[in-house]
C-alpha cells in the first residue's frame, strides 16, 4: 500500500471519528475512563524523565561552558547561562516533544493494540452490526481525552525539567539557585509558552490518532496486533519530529 | 423476511459468491451449510452489511440493504442481532454490563428496567448467577448463550449466528442448537444460522441452504436431505464427511 493510499485512508477514517456520539452519557464514561487511563496512569513515568532530564541538561550545559574549546575562555560564560538554555530547552523541546515521544511509547502502542486486539477479536464488527459508527465510538473518546490530558501532562513535565536542573544545580554545586533562577527568568518569552501549548495539542493528537487508525485496520491474530502497536509507534515519533520542526518554523 | 437477489462478491480475482438467490422467512431456522472457505462466512457477513455485494442485493422486507443511506442502514442494524463465532464480548465489560449495553445504547429505559430486561434475557439463555463475571471467567458454552442474550436484548427481527457450535462440547452444542430454534419461533424473528455441524442440521434445520464452492448447490429441508444426497454427490459427499 503507497503512502497516498495510506493518507486517504486516514482521512476517511478521521472524517468518521468527528461524528456526534450516539449517546452522550455513555460517550462521557468512556472519556473520563481514558483521561484517567491516560493521565493518572503516565504521571509517574512523566515525572521521573522529565526531572532525569532536566537534571542531566543542567549537568551536560554546565559541563560545556566549563569546557575550554580555545576559542573563548571559559571564564567568559556567567553559570547562569546554564539557567537559561535549561529554561529554554524544556519550555520549546524537551518538555513536549520528550514526552510525547515517551507517551507514543506508552499510550500510542496501549491505544494500538487494544483497538486491534478489538478488531481481531470481532468486538468492532459487533459494534458495527449493532447500528454503532465503530470509528467513532472506540477513537473519539480517547482523541479527545489524548488532546486534554497529554498537554496538562506536558505542562507537568515542563515545571519538573526546571525542578531537575534546580535540584542537580544544588545537589552538584556547579552554580547558585541565584545564578539558574536569573538565567531561567533571562531567557523565557512568552511565546514560548505558546509554542508549548501549539505542540502539546498536535502531538496529542498525533498520538490518539495515529494510533486508533493503525489499531482499527489490523487485520489477522495476536502477532498482527503487536505488529499494530510498533508500527503506530515508529509512526508517531516520524510524525512529532516532523512537525516539531514544522512548527517551530512556523512560530519561532 | 431477508432475501438475496443475484448476489456476488469478489475479493480481487477470486469470485467468491457466485449469483445467489435465496429467500429466508421469519419463524424458521434458516441454515447456511458448507465446507470451510465455501463462501458461507462471506455470505452472511455480506447481509448483515460487514462486506458489501460486488453485484446484486439483499433486501430485508424488501428494502435494499446495501443501497440505504448511512443513517438508514444504521436504523435497520439496530434490528439485527449476530452472534459472533467467537463471541466477540466485550472483554472489559461483566456479563451483565455486555447485555445492558444494546439497551444503553438504544433504549431510553431507565436501570431498572435495563436490569429488568438483563436478567431477562439471561434467565432465558440458562445463564443464572454470572452477572458480574467478566467473559474471560467463564466457559465457551457460557459466552455462547451471553452472546445469544446480548443479541436478543432489544427487541431484533433477524438474528445471524456465524458458526454458533464452534469449539463447544456436543452436548453444549445440543443445548444452543435448542435454544437458538425456542427463540426464534417464540419472538418470530428470522434466524440464519451459518453452520457444518451435521447435527444441527438433522436437529433445527427447518430450512438449508448448502452453498458449495460460492454457489447455492441445494435448498430444502431437513427431511429432504437424505432424498437430495442421492442426487447431489457434492452434498453426500459433505454429509457423509460431517459423521
Amino acid at each position: 500500500m503507497n503512502v497516498f493510499t495510506e493518507i486517504g485512508r486516514y482521512i476517511l477514517f478521521m472524517r468518521y471519528v468527528f461524528k456526534r456520539p450516539e449517546r452522550g452519557r455513555v460517550f462521557w464514561n468512556m472519556l473520563v475512563r481514558e483521561m484517567n487511563l491516560m493521565g493518572v496512569d503516565s504521571l509517574v513515568v512523566v515525572i521521573l524523565i522529565a526531572i532525569i532530564t532536566g537534571a542531566v541538561t543542567t549537568v551536560q550545559t554546565a559541563s560545556q561552558l566549563a569546557y575550554d574549546s580555545g576559542i573563548l575562555p571559559p571564564s567568559l560564560f556567567p553559570m547562569a547561562i546554564v539557567g537559561s538554555v535549561v529554561g529554554s530547552s524544556s519550555v520549546l523541546e524537551l518538555a513536549p516533544t520528550i514526552t510525547c515521544l515517551v507517551l507514543a511509547g506508552k499510550i500510542g502502542a496501549n491505544i494500538a493494540s487494544e483497538i486491534g486486539n478489538m478488531r481481531v477479536s470481532e468486538q468492532i464488527d459487533a459494534y458495527e452490526v449493532m447500528g454503532i459508527n465503530s470509528i467513532s465510538f472506540v477513537s473519539l473518546p480517547k482523541i479527545l481525552a489524548g488532546i486534554i490530558v497529554i498537554p496538562c501532562l506536558i505542562i507537568i513535565s515542563n515545571f519538573l525539567l526546571i525542578f531537575g536542573g534546580l535540584l542537580a544545580a544544588k545537589l552538584t554545586g556547579i552554580m547558585t539557585l541565584d545564578e539558574y533562577v536569573t538565567g531561567l527568568r533571562s531567557s523565557f518569552l512568552p511565546l514560548y509558552a505558546k509554542v508549548l501549548m501549539v505542540k502539546g495539542v498536535v502531538f496529542s493528537f498525533i498520538i490518539t490518532s495515529l494510533a486508533c487508525f493503525q489499531g482499527y485496520y489490523t487485520q489477522g491474530g495476536a502477532l498482527e496486533v503487536g505488529e499494530a502497536g510498533t508500527s503506530a509507534v515508529t509512526k508517531i515519533c516520524v510524525f512529532i519530529l516532523l512537525f516539531d520542526l514544522i512548527i517551530a518554523k512556523l512560530l519561532l | 423476511m431477508i432475501q438475496l437477489v443475484d448476489l456476488n462478491k469478489y475479493f480481487e480475482e477470486k469470485h467468491v459468491l457466485k449469483n445467489i438467490n435465496a429467500s429466508f422467512l421469519p419463524g424458521v431456522t434458516n441454515l447456511v451449510i458448507g465446507a470451510s472457505g465455501g463462501g458461507k462466512s462471506v455470505m452472511v457477513k455480506t447481509m448483515v452489511g460487514l462486506e458489501s455485494p460486488s453485484s446484486g442485493q439483499v433486501l430485508f422486507e424488501g428494502q435494499d440493504y446495501h443501497n440505504l443511506e448511512y443513517e438508514q442502514q444504521q436504523i435497520l442494524r439496530r434490528e439485527i442481532g449476530m452472534l459472533f463465532q467467537g463471541t466477540a464480548l466485550f472483554d472489559s465489560l461483566t456479563v451483565e454490563q455486555n447485555v445492558e449495553f444494546p439497551l444503553l445504547m438504544f433504549s431510553n429505559m431507565n436501570k431498572e428496567e435495563r436490569m429488568e430486561r438483563v436478567n431477562l434475557c439471561l434467565s432465558r439463555v440458562n445463564l443464572v448467577n454470572a452477572n458480574n463475571k467478566t467473559p474471560a471467567e467463564i466457559s465457551g458454552g457460557m459466552k455462547k448463550r451471553v452472546g445469544i442474550a446480548r443479541a436478543i436484548a432489544l427487541n431484533i427481527k433477524y438474528l445471524f449466528c456465524d458458526e454458533p457450535n464452534s469449539g463447544l462440547d456436543p452436548l453444549t452444542s445440543r443445548v444452543i442448537d435448542a435454544l437458538l430454534h425456542d427463540i426464534t419461533k417464540e419472538f418470530g424473528i428470522t434466524t440464519i444460522i451459518n453452520s457444518h455441524d451435521m447435527k444441527t442440521v438433522k436437529d433445527i434445520g427447518e430450512h438449508i441452504v448448502f452453498v458449495h464452492q460460492g454457489q447455492k448447490w441445494w435448498e430444502g429441508n431437513k427431511d429432504d436431505l437424505a432424498e437430495a444426497q442421492k442426487s447431489n454427490p457434492e452434498l453426500d459427499a459433505f454429509v457423509k464427511a460431517s459423521f
